[in-house]
């Protein structure tokens, strides 16, 4: 191998916030590398085969949507920051998605990448709350969410100022909170204001490859900037002397040393590495009060046709809920049954003749790490296939009766992650998706050239995973040198 | 090279990085960030990119001075020429 040993700047975790670092600093002639453990790159966007299949990992829809023409927006901002042209990333429109809130999904919102859709959705079933909405819209387009020091507040009551009924409230932070919030129960405002946007105002697209379209594409920029990677080669400590990270131990033993170091996997998985630890320990750090990590199990149910064949042709996205109240927090339970997302990604608007071969219907929903860590290997497959069995039958319920008399006749194959296989391919406490609840918004650590990027940094979605990258390496590196 | 072919040059570099904006009708007079979306990230860039393609250094008290296309010729022509002399 003729990698060096010593770099400008070394990254930590190949996904979409270090992949995006890596471009900015290649690109500008710094000496890059990222270090990834796992053999595949994507990290919680990941995907992987099973038997030339391929799956996605996290990436149910990427938010953030807009059309050709429209500036000033996150999209904008990650392609010209990374030299993208839109046409690379071949982004689907949406059909529709929904909200469904009771028993059966009695109380149902529709929005499209159209805002009026959900406007008049509102209007028409809460005739009462449509002003109210209107002020909060109006809040949300002009509340300043790139600010890296503002003040937290909580979404939930500068919502009330404007929603008096918590069954809107809920049904409105139920998509934002699933697709984004590190946070049980509440969001922080700001936080609110970047996933309100990024779902309702903007919207949901997908290639039709999925992840890998952008997960290549990232790779390729990365690649022709003179970016270098090791993949399989994780970094097992940080040496540190006095203020600064002087040196990098990897798996193998071999020693590097860089100038910066941007760390992707999370602070406290950060700082078991300058410890010496090597492991995050998820008994002492994690489990006190307030610091609760999220993560989520999901079902994914290949079927030999399409979900429209069978009934399912209108939703893209379903968030449903079985009460009015939304309890989105870490469940005592192995899975929470009661509210979750369902996912068909053949249910965009694909071009003529562009469709997947297979029918795909995911469902995801809150899980609990422990409740699944200490189960026996035995224990663990027999749980996962009654937990699939009750995720699908509970995500049903918010669906058209399918118009095959038993799903299982068509099913061609089925899979499922638990909190357990997010833990084991992203090395994330707790399996946590969206990190830990508390952000740090300037990247800093307690090391001057050490920064955090990705979901303990705080910008959430896979777009704001990117924006996250590209901020930490202007901010900290590209920015100040000279 | 001439102020013109200086501002040649830095059409080119945004461009680049706002392939997106429509750059036939800028007016050279005008704030470009009054004429386009570009953000402070954006600024960054062209300061970078002038670094990275003609070794050009901009010091951040000067970036006040590429505010419009007319200002970037003035400011950075002297800069271009300085450091073809030298080569």
């Amino acid at each position: 191998m003729n990698s060096r040993s010593h770099y400008d700047v070394v990254i930590l975790g190949a996904g979409m916030s270090g992949l995006a670092a890596g471009i900015r600093l290649a690109h500008f002639g710094r000496r890059v590398c990222i270090f990834e453990r796992h053999n595949a790159v994507g990290g919680l966007n990941g995907f992987y085969s099973i038997a030339g299949r391929k799956f996605d990992v996290g990436l149910h829809a990427v938010t953030n949507y807009v059309r050709p023409g429209v500036k000033g927006t996150p999209l904008g901002k990650l392609f010209r920051q990374l030299r993208i042209d839109r046409e690379e990333f071949a982004l689907c429109e949406q059909k529709q998605s929904r909200i469904a809130f009771g028993p059966q999904g009695e109380v149902s919102l529709r929005f499209t990448n159209d805002f009026v859709v959900l406007e008049s959705e509102i209007a028409a079933k809460f005739p009462g709350q449509i002003d109210g909405f209107r002020r909060l819209v109006a809040l949300v387009r002009t509340h300043d969410d790139v600010s890296l020091e503002a003040t937290p507040l909580s979404a939930r009551a500068v919502l009330r100022e404007h929603i008096t009924d918590p069954l809107l409230e809920d049904m409105l932070l139920c998509p934002l909170m699933y697709y984004g919030s590190s946070q049980p129960g509440d969001m922080e405002f700001g936080q609110f204001v970047i996933m309100f946007k990024a779902i309702f105002l903007e919207g949901f697209a997908r290639p039709l490859e999925g992840v890998r379209v952008i997960l290549r594409v990232l790779l390729e920029k990365y690649r022709e900037a003179g970016g270098e990677r090791r993949m399989k080669c994780g970094v097992s400590r940080l040496r540190t002397r006095g203020d600064r990270v002087v040196a990098l131990q990897l798996d193998s033993g071999e020693e590097i040393t860089a100038d910066h170091v941007i760390s992707s996997i999370g602070l406290i998985e950060t700082r078991a590495l300058i410890d010496g630890s090597g492991v995050a320990n998820s008994d002492s750090t994690v489990s006190k009060p307030g610091s609760v990590r999220l993560s989520f199990a999901e079902t994914i149910t290949i079927m030999d046709r399409q979900p429209a064949q069978i009934g399912w042709d209108m939703d893209t996205i379903v968030f449903f809920n079985d009460t009015s109240r939304l309890d989105y927090n870490r469940p005592e339970e192995a899975v929470d049954l009661r509210s979750g997302v369902v996912c068909f990604p053949n249910n965009f608007q694909y071009p003529y003749n562009q469709y997947l071969e297979e029918g795909i219907f995911r469902v995801t929903c809150l899980a609990n790490f422990c409740a699944w860590e200490r189960l026996l290997p035995e224990e663990y497959r027999e749980a996962k296939g009654r937990w699939f069995a009750a995720m699908q039958r509970s995500a049903k319920r918010f669906l058209p009766q399918p118009t095959v008399p038993q799903l299982k006749d068509i099913v061609v194959t089925t899979d499922m992650f638990t909190p357990l296989t997010v833990r084991r391919f992203t090395g994330h406490v707790e399996g946590a998706i969206y990190g830990a609840p508390e952000k740090i918004r300037t990247g800093r650590t307690d090391y001057s050239n050490l920064y955090l990027c990705g979901t303990d940094q705080g910008f959430l979605g896979i777009i704001g995973a990117m924006l996250s990258g590209i901020s930490m390496a202007n901010y900290h590196i590209l920015a100040k040198s000279g | 090279m001439t102020k013109d072919e200086v501002k040649q040059v830095v059409l080119g570099i945004i461009a680049d990085i706002a392939p997106d904006e429509d750059l036939s009708t800028l007016k050279p007079d005008v704030r470009l960030r009054d004429q386009m979306q570009l953000d402070s990230m954006d600024f960054l860039d062209i300061v970078m990119e002038l670094r990275k393609r003609h070794g050009i250094e901009v010091p951040e008290k000067d970036y006040p001075q590429l505010a419009t296309l007319d200002s970037c010729g003035d400011y950075l022509t002297p800069k271009f020429n300085a450091l073809a002399s030298k080569s």
